[in-house]
């Protein structure tokens, strides 16, 4: 590195500033022959607190828009991306998939990156709003390292859009406290309960998919029915418990905390995070059924930023960097190179790496799950019954 | 240049803007508001009213919005009006500025934090924590429609209290001494003078709440706990999630049509009481 410094003189050195004035050069060129660029990095990397700016990181911009999902990231890994590139990640929290979904058909959102769940794919590719992955500028993607069953629904008609982010479940998390210490595990008892002594204490998702999904498991139906008969079940539940909710969100975890709700259909890493924070919290999965589902890093069509968001992503998929994520949000990655890495204590959880025999009664999310009008509708009567 | 043509130059800007900004706007949406939702979402154009036949499917959050929007705007007025009152009659010039802005300072932070701060008072930690300490036990205050009228208040009272304050400020305080020289009570010349003299004030403070709190989205969302729904909510909702544009727009048509009629008939009973007013002021 110092070579390059020491082989450019001051004349030269001028000329090159000159024709990066007059625009015939780019940054990066001018940085790279002046031998800046590299004096920059080393003294970034030497002096604690100097930062690169954007101005001379430049390469991928001076900023990232990640669109993703609550209490999902380790903010410290964003700080070290902003640190080796310069650009900062600005982050966009949603709640449920169809939002995702709408703001991307409206058209431009400013994403570069996003988080879409496994179902989706197959709308995200017929509407033609996601970006095919280009894996050379992935070197961090090791596609034999990823379990299939939470990779396979990145890929549609064998092209590549998204790479697995981390998997989870959707169950319950319950407040013991107020059940003689006893948790529950089924959607049957979930909403008895509610309508029973747990009264205006219980959350549900403001997100279609889960929480008629869950009103299906009391049934014993599929949680990704749509047939007209069940669906009409559903409502009937959900209209009965409705007046017994404490609130329809899906950013439970404050009310669980501060001791207003008791009771959430909830995802496995929330359910992790409220555990570990307070011990009579407890998760569990519905014995009569649930979602497993996988999350994904993607890049929409519309990005501008496709540098910054294939550096974002290539990143994130560092298994350092993933294995510092899992141990923050506690959901479960796929990925076997992060997984080697995690602690044992991680490796054992039951809430983050449930037993087999407990996931078999899960179910994948369907596509038609997400778009079905009526599944839409219902909700919305729901919501507003 | 003729007379005409500047003055349609000078008004072309307006123009521009009413057109681009309102006209164009409302006539997508009267036009998506006919047609059906595309089957992944968003809107196929036709010529079917079956979107306004579903209508009756959104009559809870039409009841809570025609509810809660005018009992907030009378309570926000029963507050501010005293508060206008002191305000423009009681107080010291010196410190009039002080309170004033005083009333001014919430605005400058965002609604949305000043929500989270109710979701504490109102949650169970705060205000019913504290009433559990003197024994007054199990109340539970968010995520109803209590919390939500809480907000609502909270959020749009200056906007009632300015209109109030500007029009008692100009109130002529020597009618007021007339009033009472001839021998009227307090009382009789609050109803007589000043209160007539104030409801041009109440007229605006009022059609400016009740207006915003028609299309009132945030706070509900915010202290209702997704459990009570305002058009608003609806609308989000409609467009966000089930992205059934066709029936949101014709849920937006009909909010619409109903703020129209509910401010013409309010708009005619405020003229009607202006009338009356100069009969009693030429009385």
């Amino acid at each position: 590195m110092t070579k390059d410094i020491d082989c450019i003189s001051k004349k030269k050195f001028m000329e090159k500033l000159e024709s990066y004035r007059k625009g015939s050069i780019t940054r990066r060129h001018f940085l790279n022959v002046t031998g800046l660029g590299a004096a920059t990095a080393v003294l970034g990397a030497t002096v604690p607190g100097l930062r690169p700016t954007p101005a001379l990181a430049g390469d991928i911009g001076d900023r990232v828009i990640l669109a993703t999902w609550p209490n999902y990231h380790d903010v410290a890994n964003f700080d070290a991306f902003t640190e080796a590139t310069g650009a900062h990640v600005q982050v966009n929290v949603f709640g449920s998939n169809e939002e995702m979904l709408a703001k991307l058909q409206a058209g431009a959102t400013g994403w570069d990156v996003y988080v879409p769940t496994n179902y989706t794919f197959e709308d995200y590719v017929k509407e033609d709003l996601i970006e095919p992955l280009d894996v050379s500028r992935l070197p961090n993607y090791d596609p034999s390292a990823f379990d299939p069953r939470y990779a396979e629904a990145g890929s549609v008609n064998n092209t590549l859009y998204g790479v697995p982010k981390n998997w989870g479940s959707t169950g319950m998390a319950i407040n013991t406290k107020h059940n003689g210490n006893k948790a529950i595990s089924s959607w049957k008892e979930f909403f008895d309960i509610t309508m029973d002594k747990f009264s205006g204490r219980t959350v549900v998702h403001d997100y279609q998919l889960t929480t008629i999904g869950s009103a299906l498991n009391y049934y014993g139906y599929s949680f990704n029915s749509v047939d007209p008969g069940e669906l009409a079940d559903a409502e009937k539940l959900l209209i009965a418990v409705k007046p017994h909710l404490f609130a329809i969100t899906s950013d439970y975890q404050p009310s669980m905390r501060n001791g207003d709700a008791w009771l959430t259909i909830c995802w496995s890493g929330d359910g992790k995070q409220l555990n570990t924070d307070i011990p009579e919290i407890h998760y569990a999965l519905g014995t009569d059924g649930g979602e497993i589902w996988s999350d994904y890093y993607a890049i929409p069509k519309s990005s501008e930023r496709k540098d910054a968001a294939y550096a974002l992503i290539n990143f994130m998929l560092d298994p350092n960097v993933n294995a510092k994520e899992v141990q923050e949000h506690g959901y479960p990655t796929a990925d076997a190179r992060t997984y080697d890495m995690l602690p044992e204590d991680l490796k054992n959880d039951p809430i983050i790496f449930p037993a087999q025999d407990l996931l078999s009664p899960l179910e994948f999310g369907a596509a038609v799950t997400l778009t079905d009008p009526n599944r839409a509708e219902l909700m919305a009567r729901f919501k507003s019954a | 240049m003729t007379k005409r043509t500047r003055n349609w130059l000078l008004l072309a800007p307006a123009g521009a803007w009413f057109l681009v900004m309102l006209i164009i706007p409302l006539t997508v949406v009267f036009i998506f508001s006919f047609g059906e939702r595309a089957p992944s979402g968003g809107v196929v154009l036709a010529f079917s009213f079956e979107q306004y036949s579903n209508l009756p499917a959104r009559w809870a959050a039409f009841k809570n919005t025609m509810t809660l929007a005018p009992i907030g705007t009378l309570l926000a007025l029963l507050i501010a009006y005293p508060l206008a009152y002191f305000l423009a009659v009681k107080v010291s010039p010196k410190w009039k500025i002080i309170l004033l802005v005083l009333v001014i300072v919430p605005f400058w932070t965002s609604i949305l934090i000043r929500s989270y701060a109710w979701i504490f008072l109102l949650g169970g930690r705060g205000i019913p924590a504290l009433l559990d300490m003197i024994g007054i036990e199990g109340v539970r205050l968010i995520n109803t429609p209590f919390a939500v009228l809480v907000g609502i208040i909270y959020g749009y009272l200056p906007l009632m209290v300015f209109p109030i304050f500007v029009s008692l400020d100009k109130l002529d305080k020597r009618l007021l001494e007339a009033s009472s020289d001839l021998g009227a009570k307090s009382w009789q010349t609050f109803l007589q003078i000043t209160l007539p003299m104030s409801i041009p004030g109440i007229a605006t403070g009022c059609m400016l709440v009740f207006i915003l709190l028609m299309g009132e989205y945030l706070i509900p969302a915010m202290l209702g706990g997704g459990k009570v729904f305002f058009v608003g909510n609806a609308l989000v909702d409609l467009f966000l999630q089930s992205r059934n544009w066709a029936y949101g727009s014709a849920v937006a048509v009909t909010l619409v049509v109903v703020m129209l009629i509910t401010v013409t008939v309010y708009m005619r009973l405020i003229s009607r009481l202006g009338a009356s007013r100069e009969d009693v002021s030429i009385m």
